[in-house]
């Protein structure tokens, strides 16, 4: 790269702005492709309005019941992570909270339990006849509230999502800076005065961000509801799907990326215009909140909610991995582990590689066009898996070329590649982005004066920098990948079962004991890459 | 580096010309931020690009470095083009060096490692040999093997320092090189710098805001205002003698003591100043009205009773050393003093100031920004007549005088 000539100031050229332009076509790129299932599911969309069977489905009383419960799903589990993550994460971050370290880690750990895991742990735990009833009967206890429908959607869904706004509160706690509420208390402000006045608009736009994730998910969920049998977008949508009312499932999908394009809206609305310090903060122990007699009452909540995420699927699936009653069509073996980790870690490998363009492009150059790129590429991840799912369908049956080969693994392997990077790629984006900003422009311009090319201060001095960030967004897209359902069941080939697959199909089936060994064996790998995610990004638990 | 060799043909040192900055303009947005700057940096010497915050220097350095590109005029490496016309010399084909303001030492690398990296094309044996130099140079060999986040502050900037020299780069930049450090270690660090490049023999051009620093380490400092060159001169030169108004204010306290000419002396609240102590100075100009630079330690002041006072006392600060005072002249002239704090002088008393300057004043015409370097009234660019404002006492820079006393 940087051999042939010493250096000479005859020696012109543009070179200075030419990589810069490679970068942008490569960004561009990316986010067109990235973007254009989404394109064809609105062009699909609007067909079927063309055609003119929009308004009798769209009115259908079954359509607005739809819309109505997953609005009424979607508010209910933000609002009650809210209510769960922040308290926990001020009595983890900001107070003298017995065995902190350990709630810390206890209470993100639900992230790594797909919710649909859950949700079937706790469907037989407490459904009529379940687990708890069967234990409760001898006590004469008749009936305990049923866990179908809203309550059952809210409970499971929240238990398995309010870590994201855990997560980002903590963060936000952990850096801010405390002596702005000590200063708040000189000024005759009570602690929560202070916390109100000072530390909740400091911490808002982590909030904010945290219930976004947890807003999309809970909208975008496709195994919960249906296995609580709640009626929302993504069971429609897989029903119609699965029963040739393909026109109906294309329609529900675009007002569903309308709904979600609306929640982005609220979003981008109440984080706009904050003001946030961005001094370090130093929390010192003596810094912290004494909670004095309260502070082993603190740990019933944290006990009960770590309990409830953790404690109850864990149980359920030891129950059934005792009792070995698998039906004898579902052997589970080897292979379906390979096939899952084969995949996640295709996608990761991809995201990885595609994310470093758009992500090195947004981070340096802070311009319109990378600023696009960077927001597009991050569509996919509001985009409900099902809509990915359904959208690469369509692509794939009425493309001729693709049609020929439609169903075949040459073609569903490929596929099922690019709906996972178009849903992850924003994971991927965002950790080498972040790891990119970290690294002060100074030292690639300084490899730059000591003689080496753009690619080349690229190579020896960015690169190895960011590595760590690249890995840990790489891990972020396995994980994801491994416990994605409504895609991977739409999309994979005849006959590819993967871990999750597997678990849905048990399920269906009701042979719950088959289910036990694939969702503990996935728990297991999620649980490692987990641990790979937290060490690359030196995040100590504190 | 002392016996770096030169294939072209010899030119006496301290003649040829290194660098050339002919009418750079740079603009971001609608923000001009150089504008039409020129600068020639000879061989061997340091040099210092000096200005307030937001003037442009680390932009023009940046130019020269080849990180941004200037939107017109050229940028001459040995008379070379290396920018504008059409032309642009990518960063790692200029030969130029930089020590940036943060040091920019890769974390991954030891600083060995770090000095070793603009040596790529070198043979290992060759490599290691000059590392050893370097480190020898700066006083680092100790340190080979830490990587940055083990060393000082200072010791971070050695290596920074050792490692932009490594390659021999015809011309050295060194961004606001000591802001990062803290103050006791600034004032050693800039020593130890100085005699480092001094010894090294390479032509640098370094930007800072700190008059002192931009005094202490050059050999000529350039007083950059508003993206352009205000002066260009030797240290001494340009505090002694500023050819604008900016320039005396931005060295140092610098007050403006109106008076008028008449005949061979200038008629000032201090009393009569004869033109031979002002520099440039003489009555052929009888009638006009001119200001004259006072700094701080060129007046004393005194208790005196009543009848000999020319001023009462407004504001005194204690400074540890000295005393700081401002006094309102009868004349309505505001002028500050530095005084051994032995001579106490009591708030709102009457006090006599004379000046006991030792060297020649210089002067400006009343409602001009400049002045020439000959003085001639009839020769000055065009002024910029309405611009009365700048007539009045100049008492921008007052927090620093116990720096200027030396």
């Amino acid at each position: 790269m940087d051999t042939e000539t010493a250096p000479t100031t005859d020696h012109v050229s543009d070179e200075r702005t030419l990589p810069s332009w490679g970068l942008v076509v490569l960004a561009g790129v990316v986010s067109v492709v990235v973007l254009s299932p989404l394109a064809w599911m609105v062009y699909a969309g609007l067909r079927v309005v063309g055609a003119g069977g929009a308004g009798a489905i769209l009115l259908r009383p079954r359509t607005l019941r739809i819309v109505l419960n997953s609005l009424v799903l979607t508010a209910s589990v933000t609002a009650a992570s809210i209510l769960i993550g922040v308290p926990l994460a001020y009595l983890t971050v900001r107070t003298d909270l017995p065995f902190r370290r350990l709630f810390t880690v206890a209470l993100a750990m639900p992230l790594v339990i797909p919710s649909y895991i859950g949700a079937f742990a706790f469907a037989s735990a407490f459904a009529p006849r379940g687990e708890v009833q069967s234990l409760l009967a001898p006590l004469g206890v008749e009936s305990i509230p049923g866990i179908y429908g809203l309550g059952g959607a809210v409970l499971v869904i929240t238990l398995y999502t309010y870590p994201y706004v855990f997560i980002t509160t903590r963060a936000a706690l952990k850096s801010l800076d405390t002596t702005l509420v000590e200063a708040a208390r000189t000024l005759r402000h009570t602690r929560l005065q202070a916390f109100r006045r000072v530390t909740l608009p400091q911490i808002r736009p982590a909030v904010t961000a945290g219930a976004l994730l947890v807003a999309l998910y809970a909208l975008s969920d496709f195994g919960t509801p249906a296995i609580l049998r709640y009626d929302v977008f993504t069971r429609a949508i897989y029903v119609e799907f699965n029963s040739f009312g393909r026109d109906t499932a294309a329609l529900l999908s675009v007002v569903l990326v309308l709904v979600t394009v609306a929640i982005l809206a609220v979003e981008r609305r109440s984080s706009g215009g904050e003001r946030v310090s961005s001094t370090r903060g130093h929390t010192g122990s003596d810094a912290r909140v004494r909670l004095g007699r309260w502070r082993w009452v603190a740990v019933v909540p944290c006990l009960l909610v770590a309990g409830l995420a953790l404690v109850v699927p864990l149980a359920v699936l030891g129950l059934w991995l005792v009792r070995t009653s698998g039906a004898a069509s579902l052997r589970f073996g080897l292979e379906h582990v390979l096939n899952s980790v084969g995949v996640a870690a295709g996608a990761a490998v991809v995201a990885a590689l595609v994310a470093l363009p758009v992500a090195h492009l947004s981070a340096r150059d802070g311009g319109t066009l990378p600023t696009v790129f960077e927001r597009a590429s991050y569509v996919g991840y509001a985009v409900p898996g099902i809509v990915v799912g359904i959208a690469l369908v369509f692509l794939g049956s009425q493309t001729p070329l693709v049609n020929s080969l439609y169903g075949s693994a040459a073609l569903a392997f490929p596929l099922l590649l690019f709906a996972y990077v178009v849903r992850f790629l924003p994971q991927a984006v965002g950790s080498t982005r972040a790891s990119i900003l970290r690294v002060s422009p100074a030292l690639p311009e300084a490899a730059r004066s000591l003689g080496r090319s753009p690619l080349g201060a690229f190579r020896s001095v960015t690169l190895p920098l960011i590595a760590p960030g690249q890995i840990g967004g790489a891990a972020l897209v396995f994980l994801t990948t491994m416990k994605e359902l409504p895609a991977t069941l739409m999309l994979r080939p005849a006959g590819f079962e993967t871990l999750v697959t597997f678990v849905w199909r048990a399920e269906r089936s009701a042979a719950y004991g088959s289910a036990a060994v694939p969702a503990l064996t996935l728990l297991a790998v999620s649980a490692v890459s987990m641990l790979v995610i937290l060490s690359m990004e030196g995040y100590h638990v504190e | 580096m002392s016996n770096r060799t030169h294939s072209d043909t010899e030119v006496s040192r301290g003649d040829r010309t290194v660098l050339e900055l002919d009418g750079v303009s740079k603009s971001y947005g609608d923000e001009r931020v150089v504008e039409d700057l020129d600068l020639a940096v000879r061989e061997g010497e340091l040099l210092t690009l000096l200005g307030p915050s937001g003037c442009g220097k680390t932009t023009t350095l940046r130019l020269i470095a080849g990180l941004e590109t200037p939107d017109s005029g050229e940028i001459r490496l040995r008379g070379d083009p290396v920018a504008g016309s059409g032309r642009f010399v990518a960063p790692e084909r200029r030969d130029v060096g930089i020590v940036f303001q943060e040091f920019a030492l890769f974390p991954h690398k030891t600083a060995a490692e770090n000095v070793a990296f603009g040596l790529h094309e070198l043979p290992a044996d060759e490599r290691d040999q000059r590392v050893d130099e370097l480190l020898d140079l700066v006083g680092l060999t100790g340190h080979r093997d830490s990587y940055p986040d083990e060393l000082s502050g200072g010791q971070q900037q050695r290596v920074a320092l050792a490692r932009s020299l490594a390659p021999e780069p015809q011309l050295l930049l060194l961004d606001e090189p000591f802001s990062n450090l803290d103050v006791d270690l600034r004032v050693e660090m800039r020593e130890e710098v100085r005699s480092i490049l001094k010894a090294a023999g390479v032509t640098a051009v370094s930007v800072t805001h700190d008059q002192e620093e931009a005094m202490s380490i050059s050999d000529r400092v350039a007083v950059i205002n508003d993206g352009r060159v205000e002066q260009v001169g030797r240290p001494e030169r340009v505090f002694q003698h500023p050819e604008s108004r900016f320039v005396a204010s931005f060295l140092g306290h610098a007050s403006f003591v109106s008076g008028v000419i008449r005949g061979d002396y200038v008629d000032t609240g201090l009393g009569k100043v004869p033109v031979e102590r002002v520099h440039g100075l003489t009555d052929v100009y009888d009638g006009a009205e001119v200001d004259l630079l006072v700094r701080p330690d060129d007046v004393s002041v005194a208790a005196v009773p009543d009848i000999r006072a020319n001023g009462d006392v407004v504001h005194r600060r204690f400074l540890g050393p000295n005393v700081f005072y401002r006094v309102e002249l009868d004349s309505g002239d505001v002028v500050g003093c530095t005084h051994n704090h032995e001579h106490e002088v009591p708030r709102d008393e009457p006090v006599r100031v004379e000046l006991d300057a030792d060297h020649e004043l210089s002067w400006f015409p009343q409602g001009m920004q400049a002045v020439p370097e000959d003085g001639r009234l009839d020769g000055r660019d065009a002024p910029s007549d309405d611009d009365e404002s700048v007539g009045a006492p100049a008492d921008g820079t007052d927090g620093s005088p116990p720096d200027l006393t030396d």
